[in-house]
């Protein structure tokens, strides 16, 4: 294969060439209620080429990969269809590197071993009083990714990733109220297992939804439990903290100018591949590149930002290794990875101390960005009342400006936690293995959808 | 395709192999620019098999040998639910127009200069907007084979144009945006040229509302954003049997405005989300789901129709696995009153056209709640300016019990949804003023 790949990349007619070919094999389990509807396995084998002319990429896809030198031509063709300007990307050194790790991956654990267990979590849900149905899904894989380059970079790497959402469902007079909860890890079973108490406090409490009060809508201060908070983190500032939503663009360029203080001397935003044991943790990203571990921002002040080798080049900054793609059928393109607000002193009981009227929000629903507006959703929440947490409440959603709200955290405390569940979507390409984390943070001025 | 289906059929009672290949070509536009070609090609063999009454299931991407996937589909058999269906038998499927030879024929320059035109047009109305563009053509092959003589094969071709701008001042961002879709290709890039202008003039005042409940006006994108997720899970026949629809047990009974009727229609010829059959092989039809605000009926794939006792509607879609309720397109009936008018009814409102996070809160409940990223204040009957820093919440059930008007003019949304506005009473809003 190495060879092949050599010869394909020697095509000449272009400033750059990769070619990636990955090998999965992934398995599911879905379960509505009392019945497990999909037990399946899928396995994949396809690669793509991406070549660059002048500024221009072109991009082949494909399953066969038995024609690697047409692809390129190909590639290489579409490419000049493009290119018209003097280009080259950041430059970084060839690396030649086929240690792989031989990590069991999460197919070496058996269909039926993951189905007893989600059948003792599923018992759990359906046997909780007034509990309608559940929703069980859990996705595994691994991956072998071979990525060779023109520039003489080989790589050889192993990926594996598990997630697991369960869900609760109680209903009552025409009401429906869920709760959910996600986990996941880099391919280690383990994590999924001994959640038990922590399924059955999730399914009573969402018997409990069905009468609880929603929140009257408005501003609030808000207190964000540690997943949500990460939520935060990943949408409110990630994403814009992605380069290539910046490079070309002067007027975002403006806004995100590095040295620019958005926060507090207490806040600092760490986003890294280069932090071990995550689901976003790798060696090398899509485009070869070692991975890092970056501050977004230092002290209240934005001191970096995530890039490809195309985007660190446009900006005259250092790439990052966070240019990753979902599968061979996608160019990489610049994605969050392990991002985190780094832990302050605050204890909880401190934080909340001085709140009269609040909202604490817990758990993670789901979250997303324009940039300048985000939103997110919390799974659990209860009112804050003259410095105790009070009284249950629906799910409510959040939302703000994220210049505004970053400058709004005034405490953060001293409890870091990383949520391994879910995925990150962007540009089609969902669900990406990513996590995110926090201390307990307070936001004075946050709105809440309400009544 | 055949080998597997024999290779199965050695150790299975029924079987059934799904193949689509598609080859797909994106066009990518970025900062106003032509940035990237693409060339996409894909193979998938998916193969679903009963063996002692239970179903298993494995897929390929790419070349597997047969024998290695039906090893795969076996082993999760043992696990697989009871299979209540039995796959369908040879038939003859209606003649549903979802292939156009021309699509292929459409060359990489072509797609080109009608993203530059598309871009050029919007920049000659607001130079400094930044957009993204994308202009794609495919065509796909659905070939479908059980062990019990069914046999379904279709092409299908797609053209779809989309363009997203971003508009900066200071810190504040204005976000715009269309697409279009057809199973022909696509020659005309004004009407969204069109949009985009009409979504920047009606943006270019601020207006800020008070946190309170006011009257609405969705427009056909608004309708998508904010309403449609809790209305597909509430149909979907696999949460009604499981009991988490709150539509579980109002099927013939008035749950919505008798003005309000809704259906799901994979029969429209030349629509990206029309099929002659389904990815089970069962042929695509009309099924009405609202009728003048009664709950009519509900979408079934084959398994989940065995289950709840009735036929599947054709509505049996993998989204990269087995099938499942899927809608196909969806179609909410048009009424008789204009955007304008609906705006001059309204003292003071707002018009929603794009939320982000609705689909974040409890849609099995018809909960939604999102940020307002594109919506415009009403003042006295007219369009006062775009809001901001705004977060709207409300229920589907209730907003849609009681409807004040529906437009008369329908419109696609994403290639899935024809719709008119719906002007709704009593949308909570609240506004941030600090």
């Amino acid at each position: 294969m190495r060879d092949k790949l050599a010869n394909a990349l020697k095509t000449p007619g272009a400033d750059y060439i990769e070619i990636r070919i990955e090998e999965s094999k992934a398995s599911r389990l879905v379960y509505h209620g009392n019945r497990l509807e999909e037990v399946g396995r899928t396995s994949s084998l396809g690669g793509n080429v991406r070549a660059l002319v002048k500024g221009g990429w072109g991009f082949v896809s494909f399953n066969n990969i038995q024609n690697l030198r047409e692809n390129v031509d190909l590639a290489i063709k579409e490419a000049r269809l493009i290119g018209k300007e003097h280009f080259r990307l950041s430059p970084t050194e060839p690396i030649i590197d086929v240690a792989m790790k031989g990590a069991k991956g999460p197919l070496a654990v058996s269909l039926e071993t993951k189905k007893l267990l989600l059948d003792e979590y599923n018992d759990i849900i359906l046997s909780t009083p007034k509990i309608q149905t559940s929703s069980i899904g859990c996705h595994d894989g691994q991956k072998k990714i071979t990525f060779a380059s023109s520039e003489g970079t080989y790589i050889e790497q192993t990926r594996a990733d598990i997630n697991l959402r369960v869900t609760a469902i109680a209903t009552a007079n025409g009401e429906v109220q869920q709760l959910g909860l996600s986990i996941g890890s880099p391919g280690d079973f383990s994590a999924i297992k001994g959640l038990q108490q922590q399924v059955k406090e999730m399914a009573q409490r969402a018997v409990m939804l069905l009468s609880a009060p929603q929140v009257k809508g408005g501003e609030y201060t808000v207190v964000l439990d540690p997943i949500l908070a990460g939520v935060f983190a990943h949408e409110a500032f990630g994403h814009l903290s992605e380069a290539d939503h910046v490079y070309e663009n002067k007027k975002l360029q403006e806004i995100m100018v590095l040295g620019r203080k958005f926060g507090d001397k207490h806040l600092n935003i760490v986003d890294g591949a280069a932090v071990p044991g995550l689901r976003g943790s790798y060696k090398y990203d899509d485009e070869g590149v070692p991975a890092t571990k970056t501050y977004l921002i230092r002290e209240g002040i934005l001191e970096s930002r995530l890039h490809s080798r195309e985007t660190a080049a446009k900006m005259k900054e250092k790439p990052t290794g966070n240019a990753r793609a979902i599968s061979y059928s996608f160019p990489p393109i610049v994605r969050m990875t392990n991002t985190y607000i780094e832990p302050e002193t605050l204890s909880f009981e401190e934080i909340i101390s001085d709140i009269k009227e609040g909202v604490y929000a817990r758990e993670w629903y789901g979250g997303t960005t324009s940039l300048e507006m985000f939103t997110f959703s919390a799974a659990e929440a209860y009112m804050i009342r003259d410095g105790k947490v009070a009284e249950l409440l629906r799910p409510l959603v959040l939302s703000g400006n994220v210049f505004a709200t970053l400058g709004n955290i005034d405490a953060i405390g001293n409890d870091l936690e990383m949520n391994q569940g879910g995925g990150c979507g962007k540009r089609g390409q969902m669900p990406l293995p990513v996590s995110n984390g926090s201390p307990h943070i307070r936001i004075r001025h946050c709105l809440v959808g309400g009544s | 395709m055949e080998e597997i289906l024999s290779q199965a059929g050695k150790i299975a009672e029924q079987s059934e192999v799904f193949q689509i290949i598609s080859r797909i070509t994106p066009v990518n536009f970025e900062a106003n620019r032509l940035k990237e070609i693409q060339a996409k090609e894909s193979t998938i063999n998916a193969l679903r098999l009963i063996k002692a009454g239970r179903v298993g299931f494995a897929q390929a991407n790419g070349y597997i040998e047969p024998k290695k996937l039906v090893e795969m589909a076996q082993e999760t058999c043992q696990f697989g639910m009871p299979a209540k269906f039995i796959f369908p038998n040879k038939m003859v499927y209606p003649r549903i127009d979802v292939f156009d030879s021309q699509v292929e024929n459409v060359d990489i320059e072509s797609m080109v200069q009608l993203g530059e035109q598309l871009i050029a047009a919007v920049t000659k109305h607001t130079s400094s907007i930044v957009c993204e563009a994308m202009v794609t053509k495919g065509v796909i092959t659905v070939n479908i084979i059980n062990s019990e003589g069914g046999n379904a094969r279709y092409n299908k071709s797609f053209f779809n144009i989309s363009l997203e701008g971003v508009l900066i001042k200071n810190e504040d961002m204005l976000f715009v945006g269309d697409s279009l879709s057809s199973c022909s290709p696509i020659v005309d890039f004004k009407p969204i040229a069109e949009e985009v202008m009409m979504q920047l003039d009606l943006a270019r005042e601020t207006a800020s509302l008070p946190t309170k409940l006011m009257p609405v006006i969705f427009t056909p994108r608004g309708v998508a954003s904010a309403l449609m997720s809790p209305l597909i899970s509430a149909f979907n026949g696999k949460i009604v049997f499981d009991g988490a629809s709150p539509l579980k047990d109002k099927l013939g009974l008035q749950v919505f405005d008798n003005h309000f009727s809704l259906w799901d229609d994979a029969t429209l010829p030349y629509q990206v989300a029309s099929y002659p059959c389904d990815d089970e092989g069962v042929p695509g039809q009309r099924t009405s789901l609202i009728k003048n605000g009664v709950v009519s009926h509900f979408i079934y794939d084959l398994q989940t129709a065995a289950l709840a006792n009735t036929q599947s509607t054709g509505n049996g879609e993998r989204h990269g696995g087995a099938p499942a309720p899927s809608p196909s397109s969806l179609i909410i009936e048009q009424g008789d009153t204009s955007f304008s008018d609906m705006i001059k009814d309204v003292k003071e409102g707002l018009i929603v056209d794009t939320l982000i996070g609705a689909e974040q809160g409890n849609i099995l409940n018809g909960d939604f709640s999102g940020n307002v990223l594109l919506g415009y204040k009403i003042e006295n009957g007219q369009i006062a300016g775009r809001v901001k820093d705004t977060i709207v919440a409300g229920n589907v059930y209730q907003l849609l019990k009681q409807i004040v008007a529906i437009g008369k003019d329908a419109r696609w949304v994403e290639g899935f949804l024809l719709t008119p506005c719906l002007y709704c009473s009593g949308l909570s809003v609240a506004s941030r003023t600090v």
